[in-house]
């Protein structure tokens, strides 16, 4: 509800710009309508990302299909490479059962995430992005949709040996580009279950990290319910000079271990299509 | 005015909008295309709550022994419309139905041929027992009223590869796949049509929601063998060459061929969904819609065979 204060007492604090300007406090943000006009955002933005500054901003960028083909896999991007000095990212579809998607922190990383999500009905999506001073940068898109994607049954559970193949991971990296930067597709096999269907519980993949090899940590997720069956991401990058390969490390709810390590090809040519 | 008057003008107003829609009408008109011959011309769009989900070209044959129909519609309401459209034909009856796979278009009007024999290749029969009410469902959302009182009902005869000699016309049953796991073709060897049902488009962008292309693309190479003299795509024009099984292999090449190649690239999905389509497709109907919904049926498959294992 600290939200909703923050609004009423809006013309007050904003009586107080210029002493507000000169604090070295920053005043509590009104928080601006969505410009989706999703009737969930405000309950999302106070859950997910706090009562702190937020703007809307285009220059954060959320791609998504309009229409989702399929509820259970619809392709999504946060993508806030026009904003400088982003540290966090977040993904979150406001009318799903579990709204929140990932979090990402980008240490060695440029501030894009892609990935697959369930959804359970027509819904907006919104990416945030945390620039260094604290500001939330949103935006976000609408995807309308069948339903039903966090409440059917995983096709994993159809096959009989899903679970000697939990946690198999698939991944390539691409030669760095110009910049350094060089991109990591990843895919791991794992039913990620919402733990919506009855009789199945949760089980889904909830960390990965990527670290160059011998040397740091360049991004960690953490990954929430609406994630796909065999979650799939995309990142950009930025190991160091050198760097022979990435090292994967993730965990899922039932403590099952994620672990690979990608080699990161030697080439000085850019990465093609791009 | 009266209370009772008063009471009439009101509800005259409030009826108005519905009365202006008016009731939702198909209008199914048929063409003859050929002797004993006639095909309703669907929209070369996707389904919307304009068109009712009439975007499909289905067909029956004027037969001495009765009437053979291809493909029963989107809805309930499209097959009873069908029903009446034959009726001002012809006073034989519906003998014989043939579906040519299991999307929305061909098969869900089928309620209103339940006193003739619905008939489809095993794997269509199967996939509507298994998939027909979700795909009824959606076609609720995507076109609302035109669907009332529709319910996915399957065929009942299974057949297969065939010939059929009914009432004058010989009828050959080509099973093929691809498009879908089940894709029905029938020839009329008697006057030369083929009725190629979902594996062959013309000048509309294919759909691949049950693709296999390279299964797909072996049934196009069996069409482009057959001796005919008209060709019925399920949607987009009839014409009497071979020109839109070569469109519709040109496209399915040259859609898997950039996916692959996208996935290759290290694309993520997302950028693949605004990837430039040549220009030689631009003349396709719906084709930025249908490449989007292609890119989803298509991508998973492709990276999951791409990505190498690396645990």
């Amino acid at each position: 509800m600290r939200g909703r204060d923050g609004r009423a007492g809006g013309r007050a604090w904003a009586a107080l710009g210029l002493l507000a300007a000169l604090s070295p406090f920053p005043a509590p943000a009104a928080s601006p309508p969505d410009p989706l006009g999703s009737v969930l955002w405000d309950a999302a933005r106070e859950q997910y990302l706090g009562d702190g500054p937020l703007v809307f901003d285009d220059r954060v960028k959320v791609t998504a299909p309009s229409n989702a083909e399929d509820t259970r896999a619809v392709p999504i991007a946060v993508d806030a490479r026009s904003l400088p000095g982003v540290t966090e990212l977040v993904a979150i579809a406001d009318m799903n059962p579990f709204p929140l998607v990932l979090r990402m922190r980008v240490s060695g990383a440029v501030p894009y995430v892609a990935t697959r999500i369930k959804i359970q009905q027509a819904t907006a999506v919104h990416g945030a992005a945390r620039t260094a001073d604290g500001v939330w940068h949103v935006s976000g898109t609408l995807v309308d949709a069948a339903g039903g994607g966090c409440s059917a049954p995983p096709l994993s559970y159809a096959q009989s040996d899903w679970a000697d193949h939990v946690g198999e991971v698939q991944a390539r990296v691409w030669p760095p580009d110009a910049d350094g930067v060089a991109r990591l597709r990843l895919r791991i096999r794992h039913p990620n279950d919402t733990g919506l269907v009855p009789g199945i519980p949760a089980f889904f993949v909830e960390t990965l990290s990527v670290h160059a090899e011998n040397g740091p940590e360049l991004a960690r997720i953490d990954s929430l319910e609406p994630v796909s069956e065999n979650p799939v991401f995309t990142l950009d990058l930025r190991p160091p000079p050198g760097t022979a390969a990435l090292t994967l490390k993730g965990r899922d709810t039932q403590g099952g271990a994620i672990a690979a390590r990608v080699p990161v090809p030697v080439s000085t040519v850019q990465r093609p299509g791009q | 005015m009266s209370v009772r008057l008063l009471g009439a003008v009101l509800l005259a107003l409030l009826a108005a909008p519905a009365l202006a829609d008016g009731p939702l009408v198909y209008g199914l008109t048929p063409r003859p295309i050929a002797p004993d011959t006639y095909v309703f011309e669907g929209a070369i769009a996707h389904f919307t709550r304009e068109n009712g989900g009439n975007i499909l070209n289905a067909a029956f044959i004027v037969t001495a022994d009765g009437v053979v129909v291809l493909q029963t519609g989107p809805s309930r309401r499209y097959g009873e419309e069908m029903r009446a459209a034959i009726r001002r034909v012809t006073d034989r009856p519906v003998r014989k139905v043939y579906v040519s796979n299991l999307h929305p278009d061909y098969f869900l009007g089928s309620q209103a041929f339940a006193d003739a024999t619905v008939a489809a290749l095993p794997g269509t029969i199967a996939g509507i027992q298994e998939e027909g009410s979700g795909i009824a469902e959606n076609m609720y959302r995507l076109i609302g009223d035109w669907m009332r009182g529709t319910q996915a009902v399957a065929p009942t005869e299974p057949v297969y590869g065939s010939t059929v000699a009914m009432g004058g016309h010989r009828l050959r049953l080509i099973p093929l796949d691809g498009h879908t796991a089940a894709d029905l073709a029938v020839l009329d060897e008697t006057t030369g049509v083929l009725f190629a049902g979902g594996v062959v488009f013309c000048d509309r962008t294919p759909t691949t929601p049950h693709a296999d292309v390279a299964r797909w693309l072996a049934a196009l190479d069996a069409l482009e063998g057959l001796e005919f003299r008209l060709l019925v795509p399920n949607h987009g024009r009839i014409r009497a060459d071979r020109a839109c099984i070569a469109q519709t292999r040109d496209w399915l090449t040259w859609l898997d061929g950039r996916l692959r190649a996208a996935v290759e690239a290290g694309l993520d999905m997302t950028e693949a969904l605004d990837l430039p389509i040549p220009e030689r497709f631009h003349t396709l109907a719906v084709l930025r819609e249908e490449y989007r919904r292609s890119v989803a049926h298509l991508w998973p498959r492709i990276e999951q065979a791409a990505l190498p294992r690396v645990d």
